[in-house]
């Protein structure tokens, strides 16, 4: 009998210390590599800044200077409430006083400058795609605008959710690490709508459907479904007949110029916001980005 | 007589037509704004050059915008907020002095607007910030799809 005790604590500290060691973020690698050396390029760190949507989420819905990211959204989802941090200048409750290695670290493998795992909430997942040179780029740039005040209060999660280190245990799985790779079959203006696309633009992270963990589904990627903030539904963005198949790449770059649709419907709910930002890209990645969405297969609609 | 019984058929079939278009005010409301998008495909087409300026069509595509404006917040009753498959935000009603100024201020830059435009260059320029209210609006009252 004792020896049965003895077993069953030793099994439990072992069980739980593989947790630990797990879902430590130190054991992810993605986003330790050096930042690439050089002065970084502003203007390069605002287009992506807008390719990115950062003011989308990092601002108080209804502030007038999108440039003020003090955080303050509620983002509702089936996990429960996230409240978006402030990622202002600020150096004390925004982003001021970080290196650039630990914003490519936030960027690439979700993780704080004090080692805590982000949520998902947070698209990390698309962010790991982008190059070091343009992670520098937007870091600069962030640091240009202006700091803003607060904290923001913490997440509104239930258990399991709330614990943090759990996440480890997802990204494991579900976080490749992998920056974009150009596909050389593909020319030049493909390859960088790909990659705004992908990456810092983010688009699959709510134009698809995810399971009951949150992973997007990989058979429904881009084929949008049910809204997970609420009413109505995220639009299907492949090429299926249904959804943007019949959209030619000049409709297409309208849409993301000035929101309108081919019969002049103007977007709503928060695709609105995502225009004001794409309105602002150069006309070259929007004709890029139309080139890719195109190049989507056809998917039918998640149910 | 069966001229009669013709006429108050065609009669009691007339105002059924029209007690079914008042009574459906989520349909109304869907061909309202299919009229200001109709109108917003004039007006955007010769602002980019697709099409050549006409500056009664100009006038015309504010004063659809004025009319449609004016009749639009009466069409959102308090048992419009789901069915037809509409894309109406419960924002619409959780705030409906918001949402009615939000037309009023689209009637009023119609208006302005319209005031302004006396050719093709006037025209270019008093367009945009007209055509701006969709997407504010849009963005607040009204639901992904």
């Amino acid at each position: 009998m004792k020896r049965i005790v003895v077993a069953l604590v030793v099994l439990a500290v072992l069980g739980g210390g593989l947790f630990w060691v797990l879902t430590s973020p130190m054991v992810l690698r993605a986003g330790t590599e050096p930042v690439p050396a050089g002065a970084p390029n502003l203007a390069n760190g605002e287009t992506l800044f807008n390719a990115g949507g950062c003011t989308s989420c990092h601002t108080t819905p209804g502030q007038e200077d999108r440039l003020r990211l003090g955080g303050g959204l509620a983002l509702t989802s089936p996990f429960g409430t996230f409240h978006v941090p402030n990622i202002s200048s600020h150096p004390a409750d925004g982003i001021g006083a970080w290196t650039p290695a630990q914003f490519q670290r936030a960027m690439r493998a979700g993780v704080s400058p004090d080692g805590r795992h982000y949520y998902p909430s947070f698209p990390y997942t698309s962010y790991q795609r982008m190059s070091g040179a343009d992670l520098r780029d937007l870091f600069a740039y962030l640091k240009t605008l202006p700091p803003v005040a607060g904290r923001i209060r913490d997440h509104e999660l239930p258990f399991p959710f709330n614990v943090r280190r759990g996440l480890g245990l997802w990204k494991l799985a579900f976080l490749d690490g992998k920056v974009f790779q150009p596909d050389p079959g593909r020319g030049a203006a493909w390859n960088r709508g790909a990659y705004l696309v992908e990456g810092p633009a983010h688009c699959a992270e709510c134009h698809s459907p995810r399971n009951p963990i949150g992973v997007i589904d990989p058979l429904r990627r881009f084929a949008g479904g049910p809204n997970p903030e609420g009413e109505g539904r995220v639009p299907n963005i492949t090429q299926h007949p249904d959804a943007l198949g019949p959209w030619s790449k000049e409709e297409l770059v309208e849409l993301l110029t000035t929101g309108f649709t081919p019969s002049f419907d103007s977007v709503g709910g928060s695709m609105a916001s995502v225009v004001r930002n794409t309105a602002r890209l150069p006309q070259a990645d929007r004709e890029a980005m139309a080139d890719y969405l195109k190049s989507l297969p056809a998917v039918p609609p998640a149910p | 007589m069966t001229r009669i019984l013709v006429a108050v058929l065609a009669l009691a079939a007339g105002s059924a037509a029209v007690l079914a278009q008042s009574a459906d005010p989520i349909a109304e409301r869907k061909a309202l704004m299919k009229s200001v998008g109709a109108a917003t495909g004039t007006a955007s087409r010769m602002v980019r050059g697709q099409a050549p300026f006409d500056l009664a069509k100009a006038k015309e595509t504010f004063k659809t915008y004025q009319d449609v404006a004016a009749k639009m917040p009466s069409l959102y009753p308090e048992n419009t907020k789901t069915g037809g498959d509409t894309s109406a935000a419960p924002k619409i009603w959780e705030d409906k002095a918001g949402f009615d100024a939000a037309f009023a201020k689209f009637a009023k830059d119609a208006a302005e607007a319209s005031a302004k435009t006396t050719d093709e260059a006037s025209f270019k320029a008093a367009f945009g910030p007209v055509a701006a209210n969709c997407n504010s609006c849009h963005e607040t009252y009204r639901i992904m799809r």
